[in-house]
């Protein structure tokens, strides 16, 4: 009963699907295509934002490999971070001039090419998310978050101690950038730093390709088995679907994507060192897949522009007019108190915490599918509880029980 | 035993609609329990007699109807404050604590009354001298049956007006279900109203003295006990008759 | 092999384990009865540090004071922060997780990262984001009070060079273990204590006996709290300072404490925080001296080792399930 209701809902729930994903697609490559036009707006009407753009789009590379493991396999992830340092680290071991492996001659000249380095930092990441996945996927969801994190603490931990190999505290620098493309006539297109608009680009593209292959996984076998595994890893166990090997998959295919991301990153700023990651950035980009529409691939590009332009762009920018604000309200103190003057020398970027937090909570408590929710994500974030008011977990395992006889 | 007029309505269900979620599990049930009766529920697994015991005993508030205790209306007081008022429920699948002890357990029973009362702890031992034996024992450790007897022990030390009983022979042996019917037989003789949930027809419809049936939470049937037993509909499916 | 730094590191290891029993117990509290690991934990035990640092600073007792006064002093601040954390932490169950009671256990996780996020930015607020320097109300003699050495009873044998056992460690095992004797005989031999042990056992028959699950889950945030503010107290004494992140530090390694003990079991919790309080200091203090090329910057790797190790092979703890009581 419970095994053909689950297969049922599953394959009518993706016919539906695919209808509305080709009405999505045209939506998305309209919006490519205006994004894409961004760099001659920014320059037209000298916002001068782009290089700020470059860090938000490498959020969303992140948010949406982030999203596989927690919006599509349900398992919740809260050191993502780990995989993203082992890209850019490995960007840097395999690219840098300063990397042990290149002085002890380890590695090959071929493969100090900034994109084929890409592409092995990729598939490096990826084989750390199955390390680190394979023993520990059997576990409870809460237990899994808290082993998450403290991989994500021993990751930079073992790269800031191993003095010798990993440049220690201050890192490795002189990453290798994307080689100049030639162009015809004596130009071409350079990667430097402060080429923001050759990187926008690049960084267009590589987001373009991962959300191409991010939504043809969901659509895929593949992201019917995560779909089937999150809603009752018991039923689809007996359907034949292996859970462990299933969350595997999605944890390995994240942790790529972090990676991924990682070696992009590493080749941007050209420099890695271990206090760039920290625990705040995991929880950073979840709050923006949290927010966005957990397991709605344009929901968590929505949560991490939000969250990213608040990040990079808006904390800066709305700073100068609260501080303008403070000073004129100090001049009344008497109505505004201390309150002029905090507003005064406030800078809105020391609130991250406090935004990314607020983020999650308030989303959990007043929206739990985020702002743009994947229907299906949305109730099963919510409970089963519209109707009985005893808060109890018994319960809901009643009630799901009941549920699935019903059905 | 069998219900008389004169006596008092102790508990009444009007028109009971309870929901799991979006799962309509009682559609209008309808009740009636007599003070100092045995009235039994009986229909098989998924009708929706256990369903009723939570929703007296307020771990379920039904969406629409009436639970009247004594007169008042109860629907949707929480599972604690029932407890209170002098209702006390064995659940299905006994829910003993199992990090306790056996003591522990029918102190816990008492916990509405707030200390333990030595009559009502010596009327369970008397009742179930078994659990005298194991006072000391964790309850988790303890088979089946003991576990079941220490359910309904622990819901008599609230010394309730009204218990309700769900599936008490549940999983139990042969000898050990005539055991605890007689003892509910025995609960009863002492005062206490009981509503008693069963699958096994036959012994419930013996000792109660009025019967419901109920079917995909619906009460199809309802009457005296000993008309119910003659019923042919309820020898057929209940009964286990051909 | 030198003996002596070994002991000096287990005295420190004890009194840094007794602290973290304290915000090991707030854990286990919890998840026994709500089943969450309740990640702002760690900044609720912070904030506690964070208040005491005020407390103090509002009576204006300095180490100038009388010694009455500042064993007055002492224990009001301790009683402050008490009620400061147990109410925070209450408040945050209030506010946020038991909205989630019905929900994926995930998402009260998810709300609790986000609070203990929230709670670090608003530590920023009040006291910025350096270091916190404890108000200087021990007097210097104390600080340097060696007990060894100026004890009768040891007869004058030990000078500073040898093992210290500083009057500062016995004030931290002073306030852990009556705390932890209230705690354990609240626990244990309360009405109220009786129905979070059996909320913890079975939530839905613990309400058919009567018991008020909501405002039981209430009280278990309120002890957990009370507990993690007194440590929080107890290390700004010890440290001489508190941060507004280093409620991610501790916090973890009394997770680590409260996995260890097997999470949910009492006593674990406390055996598992000594446990980490002794691995910590002889990371820090002793092993540096033993294994070349240790330092204590390795020290975060062993124990967050320790807890994705225990949470792999042994989710249920050293001892296992057939321990003590769980609450």
């Amino acid at each position: 009963m419970a095994v053909s209701s689950v297969q049922a809902r599953t394959e009518a729930f993706f016919a539906e699907r695919k209808a509305e994903s080709n009405d999505r697609l045209r939506k998305v490559l309209i919006g490519i295509v205006v994004v894409s036009l961004y760099p001659i707006l920014d320059q037209w009407l000298g916002f001068g934002l782009l290089g700020s753009l470059i860090p938000i789009l490498m959020y969303a590379l992140l948010a949406m490999g982030l999203n596989i493991v927690v919006g599509y396999a349900g398992l919740l992830d809260i050191g993502y971070v780990a995989f993203f340092i082992i890209g850019a680290y490995a960007q840097a071991f395999l690219t840098s001039p300063n990397s042990f492996f290149i002085r002890q001659g380890l590695v090959p000249g071929f493969v100090q090419n900034f994109w084929v380095a890409m592409l092995f930092s990729w598939v490096l990441a990826a084989i750390f998310g199955v390390l680190i996945g394979a023993p520990t996927l059997r576990l409870r969801g809460d237990y899994l978050a808290i082993v998450t994190l403290g991989f994500s603490e021993i990751v930079p931990d073992f790269f800031t101690n191993a003095a010798g190999i990993t440049g220690g505290p201050r890192g490795i620098g002189q990453i290798a950038k994307p080689p100049a493309i030639p162009l015809p006539g004596d130009r071409s297109i350079s990667f430097s730093s402060t080429d923001h608009v050759s990187w926008f680009y690049l960084l267009l593209a590589v987001g373009v390709l991962t959300l191409f292959m991010v939504t043809r996984l969901y659509d895929s076998r593949m992201g019917r088995a995560w779909q089937a595994i999150r809603e009752d890893e018991i039923a689809a166990a007996s359907m034949g679907i292996p859970p462990v090997s299933t969350k595997l998959w999605a944890f390995a295919l994240g942790a790529s994507f972090a990676g991924f991301a990682g070696s992009v990153y590493s080749g941007y700023v050209q420099s890695v060192y271990p206090d760039q990651f920290q625990f705040s950035l995991s929880i950073l980009v979840l709050s923006m897949v949290i927010l966005g529409g957990i397991g709605n691939i344009y929901g968590v590009l929505a949560g991490a522009l939000i969250i990213g332009s608040f990040d990079r762009i808006l904390a800066v920018k709305l700073t100068i007019p609260l501080n303008a604000l403070g000073r004129q309200m100090e001049s009344w103190p008497g109505i505004f108190g201390d309150l002029g003057s905090f507003f005064a020398t406030h800078s809105l970027t020391a609130d991250r915490f406090l935004i990314f937090g607020l983020a999650l909570v308030l989303v959990m408590i007043l929206r739990p599918g985020g702002l743009f929710p994947s229907k299906q994500r949305a109730a099963e974030m919510k409970g089963d509880d519209d109707n009985f008011e005893f808060d109890d977990y018994e319960t809901n395992q009643t009630v799901r029980s009941a549920r699935r006889k019903e059905a | 035993m069998s219900a008389t007029a004169e006596r008092e309505s102790m508990l009444k269900l009007n028109d009971v609609h309870s929901y799991y979620g979006q799962i309509h599990a009682l559609k209008g049930i309808s009740i009636d329990v007599k003070e100092g009766e045995v009235v039994t529920l009986i229909g098989s697994n998924g009708a929706g007699k256990s369903t009723t015991l939570r929703t007296i005993s307020g771990l379920l508030s039904p969406r629409q109807g009436e639970v009247l205790y004594k007169g008042n209306n109860i629907a949707g007081t929480p599972a604690h404050k029932v407890a209170g008022m002098g209702i006390a429920q064995s659940p299905e699948g006994r829910r003993i604590f199992p990090r306790m002890t056996v003591l522990e357990n029918l102190q816990m029973g008492a916990f509405v009354h707030g200390k333990v009362d030595p009559n009502d702890l010596a009327r369970v031992y008397d009742l179930f001298p078994r659990l005298k034996e194991r006072v000391s024992q964790k309850a988790g450790t303890m088979s089946g049956g003991e576990q079941q007897m220490l359910a309904i022990g622990r819901a008599l030390m609230a010394s309730p007006k009204l218990l309700l009983l769900d599936e008490p022979s549940m999983g139990l042996s042969p000898i050990l279900v005539e055991q605890i019917f007689s003892i509910i037989k025995d609960i009863n003789k002492q005062g206490t109203t009981v509503l008693l949930v069963e699958q096994n027809a036959l012994m419930a419809l013996a000792v109660a003295s009025h019967g419901y049936v109920l079917q995909t939470g619906q009460i199809i049937l309802q009457d005296n006990a000993k008309a119910l037993l003659a019923n042919e509909t309820v020898r057929k499916a209940y009964l286990g008759e051909e | 092999m030198n003996w002596t730094l070994f002991f000096q590191m287990v005295i420190i290891g004890i009194a840094t384990g007794s602290l973290i029993a304290l915000i090991a117990l707030g854990y286990t509290l919890v998840y026994g009865i709500v089943e969450l690991i309740n990640f702002a934990h760690g900044e609720v035990f912070m904030l506690g540090a964070f208040f005491a640092g005020t407390v103090i600073g509002l009576t204006g007792v300095t180490s100038e004071n009388s010694t009455i006064q500042i064993i007055g002093t002492l224990l009001l601040a301790l009683l402050a922060c008490m009620v400061f954390s147990a109410v925070l932490n209450a408040f945050i169950d209030r506010v946020a997780y038991r909205r989630l009671r019905n929900a994926p256990r995930l998402a009260p996780l998810i709300a609790a990262i986000g609070f203990s996020f929230i709670l670090q930015n608003i530590a920023i607020y009040w006291k910025g984001p350096n270091p916190l320097i404890a108000p200087k109300i021990l007097p210097r003699e104390f600080t340097q009070y060696n007990i060894l050495k100026e004890w009768a009873i040891f007869g004058g044998y030990f000078d500073d060079k040898f093992i210290r056992f500083m009057a500062k460690d016995v004030l931290v095992i002073g306030i852990t273990i009556p705390l932890l004797i209230g705690m354990s005989w609240f626990v244990y031999r309360t009405r109220i204590g009786t129905a979070m042990r059996a909320t913890a056992q079975d939530r839905e028959a613990a309400a058919l006996m009567g018991i008020d699950i909501n405002r039981t889950i209430q009280v278990a945030f309120l002890i957990g709290g009370a507990l993690a503010g007194a440590a929080g107290m107890v290390a700004l004494i010890y440290n001489n300072s508190a941060r507004f992140n280093m409620g991610f530090q501790y916090g973890l390694f009394a997770f680590t404490a409260a996995v260890l003990g097997g999470i949910g079991n009492l006593t674990g919790a406390v055996v598992g925080g000594l446990l980490i309080g002794l691995i910590w200091a002889m990371s820090d203090g002793w092993m540096p001296t033993v294994v070349p090329g240790w330092g204590a910057q390795w020290t975060n790797t062993v124990i967050f080792s320790i807890l994705v190790l225990v949470l792999i092979f042994r989710p249920a703890g050293l001892f296992g399930k057939a321990t003590t009581e769980k609450v």
